[in-house]
């Protein structure tokens, strides 16, 4: 610990220093290099040899509905599950050789929480410290830091159990963040969280990248994927179906916007042909029709010189969901 | 600001793991053990000697003074306190060591996900076992020791071997905890270890010349005491308390080289069945 690096009293408020590069930054290597990386569970392929690079001080996401490989994905980043076939380079480094040395490296947020209820929160913090190395004053240091970091400094002496689930999610993140980690890893950061503990998290989540800490995170949301992610991967069904960031991908494989109908119930189903032409590329789904173009407006004032009448009717900006549907036919979540 | 900011001089003091030796990253799994403890010990302290005690009063004290009115040649002259004595140290201390390689382990793979969290770190599966077979080893070493010193007080022990008899009892605890950890390492739930307790730690605690010697069971039983792990516990600590291990010695060597058997057997299966479970996620 240097004197020049004094903790600001309120953390989470102050502009964050900027960060030292990890190594193997300076010479522009990727952190994360994989090709024709495959996971197999006896007869099921959980990933199918999927090609990407993660590159220093990026936010990079694997998009991708439940059970498309994402975690998988992560677990062979993580040194946790060995690879069954392909090659992948973590922070320079060979998983299979050297996963301990990787994982000293690496801040994982897993899917699940992994706390431990038996202790307070900053126990927690602390014997995580501890379980890279680090002696127990400075893992002290760093613990109080990370719970200033991720507004918990007020339930440090509290048990774990009682919390909610979003500062049981924002305590994971300062965990792992504890061995000032190259590279974090996070498998579904804000599943399962109300609006309001999302949007904390991803502030938290934004800071750090802000400060050029490389994050690699998994996701179901596009919006998460769009708030966050600097370039990402579509994953469908063990594969890789895209990558770019989020505007290329809207751009590729979407229109500008789009104007979304609902009729009444059993209407929708009398309309065959009726939509004809209205639109760049029209998806029919059981309860609303999505039509793309570039120009919505027209879209809807056209259709209704046609003598459709939706029962509602939404033009909005085309998302990743939009992309997603474009690519494998379905929504991301089902 | 330094845990964030990844400053140099802060990633000077993180240890390259190249370094870490295999000691340090199983202390750090006992280290949580113990602080995990922290918060139950005193209750824990207090049954350590309160149950044997009880124990001792009840079935030592009371119960004996039937079985010594018979004065049954079986017992070779010996009050019943004096004979159960070595026998229940050796039972509770194997009985503690079967429940600590089920539900705290249970936990750590299952419910809370800990001993994962840890493999998420420069901690080996490895490590997880070495370091939980560690600190049962503590734990059972206190009960064992707060055991020891009930037997002393209540005047139970005949030779100053008792001293020995208090590892011989953590060895026999060890014996049944790390076959049962590398069992409990496959499980998912808890469903099957009350079938373990049921048929299998129950019947040893009573059938293992506990309560009474072997020789009183009919004579086809007596050669399957010999297989019960406990009997050589139990035998192994009866030798010492009473001092007759100086008659036997042969037959205490086979009792400590059985015991030792079952806890490296048990150890190298563990590594496997956690570091097959870790792997699973």
């Amino acid at each position: 610990m240097s004197e020049t690096n004094v903790a600001p009293a309120d953390a989470s408020s102050q502009p964050m220093p900027p960060r030292e590069p990890a190594r193997g930054e300076a010479r522009g290597e990727a952190l994360i290099r994989a090709r024709g990386l495959t996971k197999r569970f006896g007869e099921f392929t959980a990933v199918d040899g999927v090609d990407f690079d993660v590159q220093p001080g990026e936010a990079f996401g694997f998009l991708g509905p439940n059970g498309a490989g994402k975690t998988s994905t992560m677990r062979m980043i993580g040194c946790t599950s060995p690879i069954s076939d392909g090659e992948l380079t973590v922070l320079g480094m060979n998983p299979r050789r050297d996963g301990t040395r990787i994982r000293a490296r690496l801040g994982v947020v897993p899917q699940a929480d992994t706390l431990d209820n038996e202790l307070t929160v900053r126990e927690n913090l602390v014997i995580y410290g501890r379980y890279f190395g680090l002696p127990r004053d400075e893992a002290a240091r760093r613990a109080d830091e990370l719970l200033e970091f991720v507004q918990l400094t007020d339930r440090g002496k509290d048990l774990v159990e009682p919390l909610s689930g979003g500062m049981k999610r924002r305590l994971t993140i300062a965990r792992s963040l504890i061995n000032e980690p190259d590279l974090m890893l996070l498998d579904e950061p804000t599943t399962g969280l109300d609006p309001q503990a999302r949007h904390l998290l991803w502030d938290r989540l934004y800071r750090l990248k802000q400060r050029g800490v490389t994050l690699v995170l998994t996701t179901h949301y596009m919006d998460e994927a769009e708030q966050l992610c600097d370039r990402l991967v579509v994953m469908d069904k063990a594969k890789i179906v895209a990558e770019g960031s989020p505007q290329q991908l809207i751009e590729r494989y979407s229109t500008k916007e789009v104007a979304e109908f609902r009729f009444a119930p059993g209407i929708q189903e009398t309309l065959d042909g009726q939509f004809d032409g209205l639109a760049e590329r029209i998806e029919r789904l059981p309860d609303r029709v999505l039509l793309y173009a570039d120009d919505g407006e027209e879209v809807v004032t056209t259709a209704r010189s046609r003598g459709l009448h939706p029962e509602t009717v939404l033009v909005r900006r085309s998302t990743l969901e939009d992309v997603f549907l474009r690519l494998t036919g379905r929504s991301l979540i089902e | 600001m330094s845990a964030l900011a990844g400053a140099q001089g802060a990633r000077a003091i993180t240890p390259d793991p190249r370094f870490v030796s295999a000691w340090s990253t199983m202390a750090r799994v006992f280290e949580h053990r113990a602080l995990q403890y922290r918060r139950t010990f005193r209750a824990s302290i207090f049954g350590s000697f309160g149950i044997p005690v009880l124990f001792l009063t009840a079935m030592g004290l009371g119960l004996g003074g039937y079985v010594d009115k018979s004065a049954d040649p079986v017992l070779h002259g010996l009050t019943y306190l004096q004979f159960l004595a070595p026998g229940l140290l050796a039972s509770t201390v194997m009985q503690t060591g079967s429940f600590e390689a089920t539900f705290p382990i249970l936990g750590g793979l299952q419910w809370n996900k800990i001993f994962h969290a840890m493999f998420a770190t420069p901690i080996r599966p490895a490590d997880i076992v070495y370091g939980n077979v560690a600190w049962i080893a503590f734990r059972l070493s206190l009960v064992g020791a707060f055991f020891g010193l009930a037997i002393v007080l209540f005047g139970a022990s005949m030779s100053a071997l008792v001293i020995f008899a208090v590892p011989c009892a953590v060895l026999t605890g060890l014996a049944f905890a790390t076959p049962i950890m590398a069992f409990t390492a496959t499980q998912r739930t808890p469903d099957r270890f009350a079938t373990l307790f049921r048929f299998g730690v129950t019947p040893l605690f009573l059938f293992s010349g506990t309560f009474f010697p072997i020789e009183s069971l009919p004579s086809f039983l007596q050669p399957v005491a010999w297989l019960s792990p406990l009997w050589h516990g139990v035998d192994l600590c009866r030798q010492l308390m009473l001092g007759t291990i100086v008659d036997t010695p042969l037959l205490a060597l086979i009792h400590a080289l059985v015991l030792v058997t079952l806890t490296v057997v048990g150890i190298a299966v563990a590594l496997r069945t956690v570091e097959a479970r870790l792997v699973k996620g």
